[in-house]
């Protein structure tokens, strides 16, 4: 039970910035139907931003730590928003309306540049950050059976919570989000009708680089460090949660992203911990080949 | 980046707002590129002494690229001839590189004739731009050169075929022993892997459309095939077979392969375009996650290593009496081994070429390019797309089987970071930046991507220029990502985008592949 509890507490965490990430993949297959391989990538160099931001303000400026957080989260989303907006337009938009294969194989070698720009610019090894914010709280059990709540996981939960709500108040209620939903059912008569769908497109690739930045703080704070290949496998695992919620659907991608985390952390408690990306592919397989729509994903209807 | 000037633009805009927008374009740009760069470019992060990450500011290297930025935006808005751009940025390029070498070492000679360099360049594209203006731009190719191009292509293959038959007789007249085998075994043996994994893949990919971005997982069946079959099922139960290992494996490697391709083939068929790629990605991972966790079976990140080597039909090549030097009567050398590699792979490559070839003639290959025209219409008229689906993985996989199991007698050592995706990712960029379908492209590309990869290892005068801790291989990747996005943005139909179709009606005319689509799966 106590195991249990434990893991259902690390898996959410872990599931809150897959969602995150998730997001990103969900909302760019949504608008433009293509599968924005650098994401994971650009969750990485999120994190490499918050890294160097956060050593930046602390170290230099002198800043205490929660507020320190927050102006790194800030700075972090605007600046790798920034980054998923010129990749966007340099390497998706002049290949828009062009022949399907295109933007993929442009969205990997964007995805292996932008792996090995950080491995050039940054260095290859590990970069470990003390620990940013400490503390437990005991939840129940006592001894060597003690189920665990972290400060930094109460923190991850609640800013992924948050974010999520204010998210979906854009997307729901604004007129930005009705122009990106416009732009998702059909783009040409969106354009028709008076949305720039350039620029929604835009918004779209920099919101989802803002919250695979939080992600990235989030990631950076939970494990304490970060490295240039790390966006590859949280990348994949990411769109596995889309998929797995049902590419297109934004409250699906959180769905999965919430179910993979659980799903990886209880395979690593109950079954080993070496096969636990393994079972994440395998998901991935097993939904796709039978349920591919995913759980809250529309079926997909072709017309010939 | 914002839109560029239409060079078919009839009336030029006034000079003085064509340099006000050249300019805002340009400082537009600059500032995305600070925006860019502020943290992750400016401050780089190393462990001191302590094991404490500290950060070491860069501010030069930002104002340099921010410069650079600048330029390279502004001549592409201001300036219309093609000519002209690339020379102009080119020599601010060059200048920027003597400036850089100048702020952060010394001016010294070499810096002088970096600079030269760099107005030689500049004062060339003006120049050229006067000129332009004078004259009025020529019509790039005119009709008469068309056609003696397209006569000239008619030889090219013939011709290229020969030239690589040749191939390591030319190096060795002109390296020497010693020197060739290096050009024979990293450039030679090298791009024709990547040639025959690229061929084999263009049978998924480019015949049948359906995107594969896992087909690694075969290669490395093959590999481990060959790899456990010569190390410890044939010195236990055959150890008579010895020196023929290579050869008994290569098409048992190559019906393993087959028959996972059929497996892994089987459950995602009813998949399409984007969805059937991320399940092969998860597929090819999936099998290089098992190659490294299960240890007992394939000796996990340690590898397998003293994999026997090809014999020459049962003459090994070893410096013994019954050794290939011996008994031709030959001095013993090395280079025999990797000439023969060399031919092995050779063969190997136009094995594949020639099925394909043949293929794409039998009801078989034509179903699959029915598939990836529309997968629908073809199920309309009675091709069973199950089979067809199968057949193209099965035949995809069984050529990456042989090129796995050549790998591996290569090497004579494998292990799972051989398998990475990257190299999937690479063999598909290979395909597709070459014209997915076409079989030239696939060696264009090849020589283009992998011979570019291998020279970069050569470019050690690059140390003069960016000081002695400068390694250009820690590039290679970096540049080839680099690569496959702008060769996407010049051609994305790849290079080689007009096809001969295979059924016709009166005459064979070639079709522009802007008329077709693919990659549907």
């Amino acid at each position: 039970m106590e195991v249990f509890l434990q893991q259902l507490i690390n898996g959410l965490t872990l599931g809150s910035i897959y969602g995150l990430i998730a997001i990103g993949y969900t909302m760019v297959f949504g608008i433009i139907g293509m599968v924005n391989f650098a994401h994971g990538d650009v969750f990485m160099v999120g994190g490499f931003i918050a890294l160097i931001l956060f050593m930046l303000i602390t170290a230099w400026l002198g800043v205490a730590v929660i507020p320190a957080l927050i102006l790194v989260l800030v700075c972090g989303m605007a600046l790798t928003g920034l980054w998923n907006w010129t990749i966007e337009r340099v390497a998706y938009r002049p290949l828009r309306g062009s022949f399907r294969l295109a933007p993929l194989i442009s969205a990997i070698g964007m995805s292996i540049f932008l792996s090995n720009l950080v491995q050039v610019i940054q260095g290859p090894r590990n970069k470990p950050l003390p620990p940013m914010i400490q503390g437990t709280i005991t939840v129940m059990g006592e001894g060597s059976n003690t189920v665990v709540l972290a400060y930094k996981q109460i923190v991850i939960m609640v800013v992924t919570a948050l974010l999520l709500a204010v998210f979906w108040w854009l997307v729901q209620k604004t007129p930005l989000g009705r122009a990106q939903r416009a732009c998702e059912q059909d783009r040409k008569m969106a354009a028709l009708l008076g949305i720039d769908v350039d620029r929604t497109i835009s918004i779209t690739f920099v919101i989802g680089a803002a919250l695979a930045a939080v992600a990235g703080v989030m990631y950076l704070m939970y494990y304490g460090v970060v490295n240039f290949a790390d966006g590859f496998v949280p990348g994949v695992k990411a769109f596995t949660a889309a998929v797995l919620g049902g590419i297109g659907s934004l409250p699906g991608a959180v769905i999965g992203g919430l179910l993979i985390g659980l799903i990886e952390t209880m395979w690593s408690a109950y079954f080993t911990i070496d096969y636990k990306d393994v079972a994440a592919f395998s998901i991935l397989a097993i939904t796709l080949i039978f349920l591919p729509t995913g759980i809250l994903g529309r079926p997909e209807v072709e017309k010939v | 980046m914002a839109a560029t000037l239409d060079a078919s633009a009839p009336a030029r805009p006034a000079a003085g707002a064509l340099l006000t927008r050249a300019v805002r374009e340009g400082g537009f740009a600059a500032l995305v590129t600070l925006g860019l760069s502020f943290p992750i470019l400016a401050l780089r992060t190393e462990q001191n002494m302590a094991n404490e990450l500290v950060l070491i500011p860069r501010w030069s290297w930002v104002a340099l690229l921010c410069i650079a930025v600048f330029i390279a935006r502004f001549v592409q808005v201001f300036f219309v001839n093609k000519l002209t751009k690339t020379l102009l940025i080119l020599g601010c390029f060059t200048l920027l590189g003597g400036l850089g070498r100048a702020v952060n070492a010394a001016f010294d000679s070499f810096a002088a004739i970096v600079f030269s360099v760099g107005a030689l360049l500049l004062v060339l594209g003006l120049l050229w731009e006067r000129r332009v203006e004078t004259a009025g731009v020529s019509s790039p190719v005119s009709p008469a050169t068309r056609a003696r191009l397209s006569a000239l292509t008619r030889y090219a293959g013939p011709v290229a075929l020969g030239f690589i038959a040749a191939y390591p007789m030319i190096t060795l007249a002109l390296a020497g022993q010693g020197g060739s085998i290096k050009w024979i075994d990293n450039f030679g043996i090298q791009i024709l892997i990547y040639i025959m994994l690229g061929w084999g893949l263009n049978i998924v990919v480019g015949l049948a459309g359906l995107l594969d971005l896992g087909y690694v997982a075969f290669y490395a069946v093959g590999a481990y095939s060959y790899a456990l079959i010569a190390t410890k099922v044939i010195p236990e139960t055959f150890p008579a077979l010895g020196v023929w290992a290579f050869w008994v494996c290569l098409p048992i490697s190559g019906l393993l392969a087959a028959l996972w391709g059929i497996i892994l083939g089987f459950p995602v068929l009813r998949l399409r375009g984007d969805y059937l790629a991320i399940v092969t990605l998860a597929f090819g991972e999936i099998i290089r996650l098992v190659l490294i966790n299960w240890v007992d079976f394939s000796n996990g990140y340690a590898g397998i290593s003293t994999i026997p080597r090809p014999s020459f039909f049962g003459i090994p090549f070893t410096a013994a009496d019954n050794g290939f030097a011996a008994v031709f009567g030959l001095e013993f050398s090395p280079i025999y081994r990797t000439i023969f590699l060399y031919y092995v792979i050779f063969a190997l490559a136009l094995l594949t070429a020639y099925v394909t070839l043949r293929l794409r003639r039998l009801p078989v290959g034509r179903a699959w390019e029915a598939l990836r025209e529309d997968e629908i219409a073809c199920r309309s008229l009675g091709i069973n797309t199950t089979n067809t689906k199968l057949t193209a993985f099965a035949l995809g996989a069984m050529f990456g089987g042989f090129a796995g199991c050549f790998f591996a007698a290569r090497q004579g050592f494998i292990s799972p970071e051989s398998f990475t995706f990257i190299e999937s990712a690479q063999v598909l960029a290979i395909v597709v930046l070459g014209g997915a379908g076409s079989l030239v492209g696939v060696v264009i590309s090849s020589i283009a991507l992998v011979g570019g990869f291998e020279i970069l290892r050569e470019l050690d005068f690059l140390k003069q220029v960016f000081g002695e801790n400068f390694d250009p291989t820690q590039y290679r990747t970096l540049l080839f990502g680099l690569a496959m996005v702008l060769i996407m943005l010049w051609k994305p139909r790849g290079l080689v985008s007009t096809r001969e179709p295979t059924a016709f009606l009166k005459e064979r005319k070639s079709v522009s592949s802007s008329l077709m689509k693919e990659g549907h799966g």
